[in-house]
C-alpha cells in the first residue's frame, strides 16, 4: 500500500508527487470523498482499476474527471461546483442521504486540505478566525466526523514559517481528534492514540523536523 | 393536491412578508432561477432564505438578495468566488447569516418534513457553531441538539412531472430538493416537463406527488451565471 520508496527522500515534494502519494494509499475499493482545491487532485493519480468510488456531497457517487467543452452538463458538478462526468455505476441522490453516508460512517476515506492539524487530530479548516472573513463551512464539519478516515493533504509549514502541525490548533475547529494522517510536502504523519508517527520525511531530517514542530516522535 | 399552473407569478402567489423560502439548488444546479425572478416580481420583503449558497453572480438567488427581499440567510457556505452581491450585503451589515453545516442543514430540512422534534448530531462538536447548543453524550459520543428547519414555502426545480406532481430530477441538479419539498406548507416546482398520469415509471418517482402543490412548466433555459469556486 505504500509507495515510500517511489520519490526522492532529498528534497520536498510537489504538489502532484503529494497527490500521487495520497492516491497510493487509498485503499482499492474505498468509498472515497475528495475536498475542494488541492484533494482534488487525488482523483488524477487513482489507479485505474483500483476500484475507488468518489463520492460528492452535492449528490452523487461515481464522480468522473473533470467535464470540459461540449461535455460540460451545468446538472452535473462536483462539491467545488467544477462541472465533472459520470462514470458507469454511478449513482445520484440527494442531499440528505448524502450527508448520511458520511455521517453515518459509510465512506471508507476523505481526503481533506487544512489550515492547521493537532498532533492529537484536531482539525481547523474552515475559518481563519479573522473578524472581516465571511465563515463558510459546507461539508467539511460533517465530512470531518463522518468518514472512517480522515487524510489531510497541506503544505506543513505556512507562508510566514510557521508549523501547521502543531501541539493545539490556534484557529477555529472543525472536527475534534478525526484526522488519522497527515501528507505534507516534507513528510506524512500518521496520528496514533500514542503520539506522532513520521512515516516517511522529505527534505528534512526526522530530527530537523521534529525540532521545527517541537514534537518528540513515537517510533512508528 | 398537486396543481400546473399559469406561469411561475401564480406559482409563487401568496408569499407574505418575513416568510421563511426555501430555495433548492446547489451553487446553480437546481437553482429555480424562473420561481425565483418572480418572487423578486411579487416583491415581498424581510424574507427568511434557506440555501445552500448565497448567490452566485446576479441573477437569481443573487438578485432576490439585490433587490434587498432578505432579512437573513441560513446556508452552509456563502463565500464563493462569485458571491459579491452576498458579500457586499453582509459587510454592511444588510443581510443576516446563520451558517449551518451542510449536513445539519439537510437534516433538519428532513426532520421538519418527518415530523421529528429535533435529533442529535454529531457535526460540529467542540467546535464554534456549538456555541448554545445542548448536548449530550450517547454511549460514549457527544452530540449536539439541532431543531428542525421548516419553510413556509419551498421553491425548487426537477426534471419532469406528471400532473399529480411526481417528480424526477436530473443528476446532481437535485441536490436539496427532494428534501425541500417536504419540509414546507407550500411546495412549488419548475419543471421542463409535465406528463400525464402514467407517463412516469413509478419505480423511479423521486418526490411523490403528496410533498408538491404547484408546478410551472419553464419553456427554454434559464441563464446561467459563471460558475462559481467552490462550495
Amino acid at each position: 500500500m505504500s509507495t515510500q520508496t517511489a520519490f526522492d527522500r532529498t528534497r520536498p515534494l510537489g504538489k502532484d508527487d503529494l497527490a500521487r502519494l495520497v492516491a497510493a494509499d487509498i485503499p482499492p475499493g474505498s468509498y472515497l470523498n475528495l475536498g475542494i482545491g488541492q484533494p482534488t487532485r487525488v482523483a488524477d493519480f487513482l489507479e485505474p482499476g483500483s476500484g475507488v468510488v468518489l463520492h460528492t456531497e452535492n449528490g452523487m457517487l461515481g464522480v468522473g474527471p473533470q467535464a470540459y467543452g461540449d461535455d460540460i452538463d451545468p446538472d452535473l458538478i462536483n462539491a467545488g461546483k467544477i462541472p465533472v462526468t459520470e462514470t458507469p455505476g454511478a449513482a445520484y441522490f440527494h442531499h440528505a442521504d448524502s450527508f448520511a453516508m458520511m455521517r453515518g460512517g459509510h465512506l471508507d476515506v476523505c481526503v481533506l486540505g487544512a489550515f492547521q492539524v493537532s498532533f492529537d487530530g484536531d482539525l481547523a479548516n474552515w475559518h481563519t478566525g479573522a473578524s472581516n472573513a465571511i465563515p463558510a463551512v459546507g461539508g467539511a464539519m460533517d465530512l470531518a466526523i463522518g468518514a472512517k478516515e480522515v487524510f489531510v493533504l497541506m503544505t506543513l509549514f505556512s507562508k510566514d514559517g510557521s508549523p501547521k502541525l502543531v501541539p493545539k490548533c490556534t484557529y477555529p475547529l472543525t472536527g475534534v481528534a478525526c484526522v488519522s494522517r497527515v501528507y505534507t510536502d516534507c513528510g506524512v504523519f500518521v496520528l496514533t492514540d500514542h503520539g506522532v508517527v513520521a512515516r516517511e520525511t522529505y527534505g528534512m531530517s526526522r530530527d530537523d523536523l521534529a525540532d521545527r514542530l517541537r514534537i518528540r516522535f513515537r517510533e512508528g | 393536491m398537486a396543481t400546473v399552473v399559469r406561469d411561475a407569478d401564480e406559482a409563487v402567489a401568496g408569499i407574505v412578508d418575513g416568510s421563511t423560502v426555501l430555495i433548492g439548488g446547489f451553487g446553480t444546479a437546481g437553482q429555480p432561477i424562473e420561481l425565483i425572478d418572480a418572487l423578486i416580481r411579487g416583491g415581498a420583503k424581510d424574507l427568511i432564505v434557506v440555501n445552500n449558497n448565497a448567490g452566485n453572480g446576479r441573477v437569481g438567488l443573487a438578485a432576490l438578495l439585490a433587490n434587498g427581499q432578505v432579512r437573513k440567510i441560513v446556508c452552509s457556505f456563502p463565500r464563493q468566488a462569485d458571491s459579491y452581491v452576498f458579500d457586499e450585503l453582509y459587510r454592511s451589515g444588510k443581510v443576516e447569516l446563520e451558517l449551518v453545516p451542510q449536513g445539519n442543514l439537510a437534516e433538519r430540512m428532513r426532520a421538519a418534513g418527518a415530523g421529528i422534534g429535533a435529533f442529535f448530531s454529531p457535526t460540529g462538536v467542540g467546535t464554534p457553531l456549538a456555541e448554545g447548543k445542548e448536548s449530550r453524550t450517547i454511549d460514549g459520543r457527544d452530540y449536539l441538539l439541532e431543531y428542525p428547519i421548516e419553510g413556509d414555502v419551498a421553491l425548487i426545480k426537477a426534471f419532469r412531472t406528471d400532473t399529480l406532481g411526481n417528480l424526477v430530477y436530473r443528476k446532481t441538479a437535485r441536490n436539496f430538493g427532494p428534501v425541500m419539498a417536504t419540509a414546507a406548507k407550500i411546495t412549488a416546482v419548475q419543471v421542463s416537463e409535465v406528463v400525464q398520469p402514467g407517463g412516469i415509471d413509478p419505480e423511479v418517482v423521486i418526490t411523490p406527488g403528496i410533498f408538491v402543490d404547484r408546478i410551472v412548466k419553464i419553456v427554454g433555459v434559464s441563464p446561467l451565471p459563471e460558475t462559481g469556486a467552490a462550495g
